[in-house]
């Protein structure tokens, strides 16, 4: 299992430089680099610290040197210094971070339970009407838009009926645990949905499969009961596929967090990415770009971990 | 689709027939429009779509009033039989800005989709078909890119490169090409194992040509498919643009732009969310069940 995460992890280095550069071409492309900024526009900033940010970034040097100078800040955790609150964009992320993690740590664990629910009984109920009500929702949960559906939630749960806040992760001066669970249940419903709709779908498919092979009949015949067949046996290995699909689906992950931040005023990066772009504050901008495409390949990580967790013939093969 | 001359182009010798036969058989287009047709869902999406783009398309000759034109007499006033949809802020009638909104949406999905699922198709196939460190390359690119949230990359591309409806529809097309490039790739592999590929080099034909007249024709199902699903996407992604205030600008309306205007009205005008957001989920869902009918058309074996 060890050589097969080193594996893994090995394999993360090409995926992080390929979005390192493209990133890295984006904020040369950008207006308002370090040059732009000294030669008065942007914020403005002494000489002196402008010779020193030439100095670091080597803007005089050819593209590869800055990459390799750019890089090297980046990792170690310098990604610039916003244009309008001066402060360093790491320190503000890192501020804003806990938030977005929560938010969306909430609405993956809500999808997974759902869909595996959802997917489980409609692959068992294969064909009744408890199945052609998944599909349906499923097909109404995947072209629903985010923002649209958060917008009738709002006026529904918050607005009309009251019961749950508009907006905003905690009230001022509360921040009870209750509290801030209010504030969450809306948020992750609105970001969980489009997974719950097509996880669930992939796991039904799967489970159809793999409720037909003979281990399952083994099992059968062994006597077990048909919930640890179905909940046991079964699915940890319809599971197998579906978690490929959860990992590609965290960048979605990431974009609907930006939406569904905006929409319910949830200070976190995605709401600081939206703000960013008004504000033309670049740093920030690729800053957070740059943290969420790592953030995807770190999970994808994970989730190749839990794949051969799930599968000993994967760990095994690339051992 | 796969018209009868996409699918036996009339330069491909007789004997293509015989190897090709389990994915592509002769007047394999018949039972491609038999399927589809049996399958109601599909066939009434394709209704549902066909009327609204038309009627979006000709927005201009039927719509009962000007997109722009404000009416302060009548602000914000609940459907009403001059205003079958209710006027907004401005007094703008609503049904009309649907009509020249859904013309933009709907166009900018089907550019954006036809680019990124031609520049897919294009990449996928040349990955699949030459192998070794082109497909190396061009297949970690597009894990690169995937990993990147697409979202947040177009809000910063709209912010480098502001620009109006065209350029939008360009934008999102370059970066929804991953998904048909992975489908079509491998599918290309499939095919280049067959007996027929191998005929046709060995007839000395130059691989561009192989690529464009022998595989990608056997590749259109899947590519069909690939298209019509990104479709929707791209519908989505402009729209969630719009909704933030980066996609097409006002007074230019899309269902977006008109979303993100109604969200401060939400409680006092709700017929102004809901019936853009509507028009979105309606268009988007009826493409996806296209895309699913065609699916199973193409090969019956996927339906469960």
């Amino acid at each position: 299992m060890a050589r097969y995460v080193a594996r893994r992890v090995f394999q993360m280095i090409p995926l992080l430089f390929g979005i390192s550069i493209v990133i890295f071409a984006l904020t040369r492309a950008m207006p308002g680099d370090p040059r732009d900024v000294c030669a008065g526009r942007g914020p403005h900033i002494s000489q002196d610290v402008c010779d020193r940010l030439i100095e670091r970034f080597g803007l005089d040097e050819p593209l590869p040197v800055q990459y390799v100078l750019w890089l090297r800040a980046a990792l170690e955790g310098d990604l610039g210094i916003s244009y309008l609150s001066y402060r360093p964009v790491s320190e503000l992320i890192v501020e804003r971070l806990p938030a977005t993690v929560e938010l969306m740590g909430s609405a993956f664990l809500l999808a997974a339970i759902l869909a595996f629910g959802l997917g489980v009984f409609s692959a068992v109920r294969h064909n009744t009407w408890f199945d052609h009500l998944g599909a349906g929702f499923s097909f109404l949960g995947i072209a629903m838009p985010v923002f649209w559906f958060g917008l009738i939630l709002q006026m529904v749960f918050a607005v009309w009926l009251g019961w749950l806040p508009v907006s905003g992760r905690m009230t001022v001066g509360d921040g009870s645990f209750f509290d801030r669970l209010l504030h969450l249940v809306l948020p992750a419903t609105v970001l969980s949905l489009r997974f719950v709709a097509g996880w669930s779908r992939h796991l039904r498919s799967s489970m159809i499969e793999v409720l037909r092979a003979d281990f399952v009949r083994t099992a059968r015949a062994k006597g077990l009961s048909e919930r640890v067949v179905v909940w046991g046996h079964a699915l940890r290995n319809a599971l197998i596929p579906v978690v490929s699909v959860m990992a590609l689906d965290l960048a979605g992950l990431f974009s609907g967090a930006v939406i569904t931040e905006t929409i319910f005023a949830w200070p976190g990066i995605g709401r600081m990415f939206v703000q960013a772009m008004f504000q033309r504050d670049y740093p920030v901008l690729m800053g957070i770009l740059l943290m969420g495409s790592t953030m995807v390949v770190v999970f994808n990580l994970v989730a190749d971990v839990v794949y051969g967790l799930l599968d000993p013939r994967i760990r095994d093969r690339y051992a | 689709m796969p018209s009868r001359a996409a699918v036996d182009g009339p330069d491909v010798p007789a004997w293509t027939d015989a190897p090709r036969g389990g994915h592509a058989p002769p007047r394999g287009d018949r039972r491609f429009w038999r399927h589809l047709r049996r399958n109601r869902i599909a066939v009434g999406s394709l209704v549902v779509l066909g009327g609204l783009s038309l009627v979006c398309a000709v927005a201009p000759l039927i719509a009962p009033y000007d997109f722009d034109a404000i009416d302060l007499a009548a602000i914000r006033e609940p459907p009403t039989a001059e205003h079958w949809l209710g006027t907004d802020d401005l007094g703008r009638d609503l049904l009309t800005r649907m009509l020249y909104g859904g013309r933009i949406s709907i166009l900018i999905g089907l550019v954006a989709a036809s680019l990124g699922t031609g520049l897919g198709s294009l990449l996928g196939a040349v990955a699949g078909y030459y192998g070794g460190r082109v497909e190396e390359v061009l297949m970690r690119f597009t894990d690169v890119m995937y990993s990147i949230p697409t979202l947040p990359l177009l809000i910063v591309l709209a912010a480098i490169a502001p620009g109006g409806a065209g350029s939008i529809a360009l934008t999102i097309g370059a970066l929804s090409w991953m998904g048909p490039a992975r489908i079509v790739r491998g599918e290309v592999l499939r095919i280049r194992a067959l007996e027929y590929i191998e005929a046709a080099r060995a007839l000395g034909l130059g691989s561009g040509r192989i690529i464009a007249r022998h595989v990608l024709p056997n590749v259109v199902g899947p590519i069909v498919v690939a298209g019509t699903l990104t479709v929707g996407e791209a519908i989505i992604v402009e729209s969630s643009l719009s909704f933030l205030g980066l996609g097409v600008q006002p007074p230019t309306p899309t269902w977006g732009n008109m979303l993100m205007d109604a969200q401060s009205t939400m409680a006092t005008a709700p017929w102004l969310s809901i019936f853009p957001g509507f028009a979105i989920l309606v268009v988007v869902l009826a493409v996806n069940f296209l895309g699913d009918g065609l699916r199973d058309a193409v090969d019956p074996r996927s339906g469960s």
